[in-house]
């Protein structure tokens, strides 16, 4: 079946069939690699991509479902070849050491900050429980995080 | 004549804190891993998989496979005849007669999508003849049930011990001293039992590669691993190709822990390749096959100590059991090096160890962060806490006590030296962080109550003798360089910490500098591992001598332009300069290509520098008593933990985690505390609740994120502290060693004690989960 979308402010149209996933739309037939898949099952995290300005684990949604919706990805955040706000904390904060779970940690990041632009650290962890990381620890990526707030404007 | 050591290279970049150089490939999207790579005309790869822990494959029936439109090649055992294995060669790329655990492959689809190729790996038919399963290696032991009753006919390295007849694929042992007269001489003597279940390295990345076989017989082999050149060396070996057909491509690796090191899955798809040579064919696993590719061993451990009534200890005896699961390869190592550091840091003068790894019908267990210490430490810190109670001493102090120091032996009759590093001077730090000689504070409730831990670690990388590293430092027209090395960036930092010790070794700035990504067998110099936390300190002595050869060739050039013998010319930022007349200079731009002077006529040519190095002084053991130089260097550590624990649920909650390191000179602060904080909560979960489970029968219950948790955002303790004792290491110019294990190892014995210092209980089994601290609290009430 047909389906048409927006993705990083980009119409597009695929042929999808019924049972694929956002992911696989995304990953296999769009070539936006930075949504990963980690575990297929919304276990991790790796594959959040913001979905009608909420983040989701695209490994559960059915492409048909992104028929008409508005996506977003990481590789929707530079602007004018400049990084995001959130890609600057990240790096500042070297908020990440593999890199496979970064794109998704900054997905959930930045559906949270638009809605909560000054989240307390409880906020952040209940926001980001769902995204695993195996190697930082999670610190940096708190302090990504604050950082990040401070840098758009929400922080103290 | 006194001795002192003065370091070749003066520091400006090293040791200075420096963003990751890896930052905007990685927040972008940028950064590209294996499962991110599509070619042209792309096949793609499915396993089919034992649904039995032990049987014997009576027929295997793929014609309704073969059937299925857009199914390209099927492989089963009998199209691979071929074991791999990096120490023991013990592991069919495909099984083609007997099934060891629950998910091992047994034959393999290649198919035009990968919708197609699951498919066919259903239609796949497999017959079994049930075998009876061990789980237990202690019962493996008793040789009953034979896992592989050709074992002792295996190919495998010299420095190993087999017992066939007992399931063992590797017997390390260590006699040191006399330890029924060190017994003799004891006070008091302390023996117990300590366990841990397998564990899972859950990289985010699972295991990944693309073949793809040429008409030229060139196979190239795009792979998640941490190291290239022993991955084509084993591959290689396994199909019986040469060297110079075999290439193979890691971009970066999506986290690997151990369980991307040597060969894991590439096999699979190297055999589908060759029966559909010039397409590539991709095969990436879900998180459950990934979980059944590799583990951590699990361990039963026996210690007994003998002490003297002041604590210092005369005499040890360990047995450490391991759960080796189905195949040892790369855990034949882990066995040996568990074997021969135990006791840890400390020095005990009599010392009999036995280590074994066992097959079980387990998941394989391999290489993991680690190696084999964070188990034995584990078994040896809580006996030594056991030890103290007995004794009534404090465990910091008997632990103080016992610390290796200059001029005393190691279990291996190594002798520790001035710059070795201090044990000593890590546990107090730890001491000082967590404020160790204050109780904790009581909690508002009643019901909670609060305790503080302890632990000291060492290791060594556990690598061959002869584990060989090389670096290529190539200078461009504008005297920028291109540097090779080739570790590779499993998250680690090891790009942006190398860059660093490059400008240092070549006096100029890092921004001059590119590491060549990724890592190609064909381009890229000579490196055995991505492992054992050795890169900084091996890497950094063939860097020195690539950059010395740059350098020498810079200075032979400019000595001929300038006159000046070579000794007298310095090379700094971009000049190279007479050392006592600085204003007269050339311009490295107009030395590096070779100079052409004003006439046209040109000498020299392309600076190249080239540096290789093996470990030095090394020897193998003594297969009988396990003395000899199997260790190049050491970091320690200690690392202390405070814990909160509820007196009715049984629940722990993480206050605080401590780790403090001796890793010799820290490259970047930045990425070496990146590595410790990491490193401790991977250590906390198997302390916590990580652990492979499985059931009576043998079937793994613990094959998803959701039943293997790991720790998330929301179970890292309130305050994470670390600090570095930083000992010059005179092995390496640069006097750094490893941290990249260290954060995880001892971890779990640390917070074990916290335990006991809150509730007075021993549990000596992890992971340290609610239902046992409450089972041990319940029975010491009852006494």
């Amino acid at each position: 079946m047909k389906i048409t979308f927006t993705v990083n402010n980009e119409n597009v149209e695929v042929n999808v069939k019924p049972n694929e996933t956002l992911l696989d739309v995304l990953r296999e037939k769009l070539y936006l690699t930075g949504a990963k898949e980690g575990c297929g099952n919304g276990e991790c995290g790796a594959c959040t991509v913001i979905y009608n300005g909420r983040p989701v684990n695209s490994c559960l949604v059915l492409a048909p479902e992104a028929d008409g919706a508005v996506i977003e990805t990481v590789e929707g955040l530079t602007k004018d070849n400049k990084l995001h706000p959130i890609q600057e904390a990240f790096i500042e904060a070297n908020a990440f050491q593999c890199g496979y779970c970064t794109p998704g940690f900054i997905m959930s990041t930045k559906a949270m900050l638009e809605k909560i632009p000054n989240p307390t650290k409880e906020v952040i962890v209940e926001r980001l429980a769902g995204n695993l990381c195996r190697c930082t620890g999670y610190t940096v990526i708190l302090d990504a995080v604050k950082l990040a707030a401070q840098k758009m404007g929400g922080a103290e | 004549m006194k001795y002192e050591y003065k370091s070749p290279i003066k520091f400006e970049y090293v040791g200075k804190p420096m963003n990751r150089i890896d930052g905007f490939e990685k927040v972008t999207g940028n950064a590209k891993y294996v499962t991110d790579m599509f070619f042209p005309n792309m096949l793609y790869g499915a396993v089919k998989r034992s649904p039995i822990p032990h049987g014997i494959i009576k027929k295997i029936d793929t014609s309704k496979a073969k059937a299925l439109s857009g199914v390209r090649a099927i492989v089963t055992g009998k199209d691979v005849p071929y074991r791999q294995g990096i120490y023991l060669v013990d592991r069919p790329v495909i099984t083609p007669d007997r099934v060891r655990y629950v998910g091992e492959p047994v034959a393999a689809v290649a198919a035009d999508t990968l919708e197609i190729a699951r498919k066919a790996v259903e239609l796949i038919e497999v017959e079994y003849e049930e075998l009876p399963v061990v789980q237990d290696p202690r019962e493996s032991m008793e040789g009953e049930i034979l896992i592989h009753p050709d074992l002792a006919n295996y190919e495998r390295l010299p420095i190993y011990n087999i017992e066939p007849e007992k399931n063992v694929f590797h017997h390390h042992k260590t006699r040191k001293g006399d330890v029924e007269k060190g017994f003799a001489e004891a006070d008091v003597i302390v023996e117990g039992d300590y366990a841990l279940p397998q564990m899972y390295h859950a990289p985010l990345e699972p295991h990944a590669a693309i073949a793809f076989w040429d008409f030229n017989e060139k196979l190239t082999v795009w792979s998640s691993a941490q190291s290239p050149f022993t991955l084509r060396n084993l591959i290689a070996y396994a199909f019986k190709l040469p060297r110079h057909k075999v290439r193979v491509i890691s971009p970066y690796v999506g986290g690997g822990f151990g369980g991307k090191a040597g060969i894991n899955m590439e096999g699979i798809v190297i055999a589908l390749s060759e029966k559909v040579k010039g397409r590539h064919i991709k095969l990436v696993y879900t998180r459950e096959e990934d979980i059944s590719t590799v583990v951590r061993q699990g361990m039963f451990a026996h210690i007994k100590t003998g002490v003297k009534k002041d604590g210092t200890i005369v005499a040890m005896e360990a047995e450490l059991i391991f759960d080796g699961g189905a195949y040892a390869e790369y855990g034949t190592n882990v066995v040996r090096a568990a074997g021969y550091t135990l006791p840890g840091p400390y020095y005990v003068p009599n010392l009999k160890t036995d280590s074994y790894g066992v097959y079980t019908n387990h998941f394989l267990g391999g290489a993991f962060r680690g190696f084999g210490h964070g188990e034995l430490h584990w078994a040896t810190e809580r006996n030594l806490d056991e030890v103290a109670q007995a004794l009534e001493i404090d465990p910091l102090e008997l632990r103080l006590k016992n610390v290796l120091k200059p001029g005393l032996t190691n279990s291996m009759g190594q002798t520790i030296h001035h710059d070795t590093g201090d044990v000593e001077a890590c546990l107090k730090r730890a001491a000082e962080l967590i404020e160790y000689n204050k109780k904790s504070e009581k909690p508002s409730n009643p019901r909670k109550v609060r305790g503080k831990g302890i632990a000291g670690l060492v290791k060594a990388p556990a690598m061959p003798t002869n584990a060989a590293s090389a670096v290529v430092i190539k200078f461009h027209e504008d005297a920028t360089v291109t540097l090779q090395a080739s570790i590779q960036e499993i998250g680690q930092g090891f790009t942006t910490a190398v860059t660093q010790m490059a400008a240092d070794a070549l006096h100029i700035s890092p921004d001059k500098i590119d590491f060549v990504m990724p890592v190609d067998t064909d381009v890229n110099p000579y490196e055995w591992q991505t492992v054992a936390s050795r890169a900084l300190w091996t890497v950094g002595n063939a860097l020195y001598r690539a950059a010395e050869d740059a350098l020498n060739q810079i200075k032979n050039i400019a000595s001929q332009v300038l006159g000046v013998a070579p000794h007298n010319l310095e090379v700094e930022d971009d000049r190279v300069y007479v050392k006592y007349r600085p204003e007269k200079y050339l311009l490295l731009k107009d030395v590096v290509m070779g100079y052409t002077y004003p006439d046209g006529h040109a000498i020299g040519g392309p600076v190249i520098g080239r540096g290789s190095f093996v470990p030095e002084m090394l020897t193998n053991l003594d297969l009988e008593t396990g003395q000899g130089n199997a260790a190049a260097e050491w970091t320690f550590g200690a690392q202390a933990a405070e814990v909160e624990i509820d007196l009715d649920t049984g629940e722990l909650k993480m206050l605080q985690l401590v780790g403090v390191f001796d890793a010799g000179t820290i490259i970047n602060p930045i990425t070496a505390g990146g590595q410790v904080v990491g490193g401790m909560i991977q250590g906390m979960g198997p302390a916590l609740f990580e652990g492979v489970k499985y059931n009576d029968k043998g079937y793994p219950l613990t094959v998803s994120f959701t039943d293997y948790k790991i720790p998330t955002i929301a179970d890292i303790p309130d305050e994470i502290k670390y600090d570095f004792v930083q000992t010059f290491e005179e092995s390496s110019p640069f006097g750094a060693k490893g941290v990249g294990e260290h954060p995880m190892i001892s971890v779990p014995p640390a917070i074990a004690s916290a335990i006991y210092d809150a509730l007075g209980v021993n549990v000596n089994e992890l992971p340290l989960t609610a239902d046992k601290i409450l089972n041990a609290l319940d029975k010491k009430n009852n006494k």
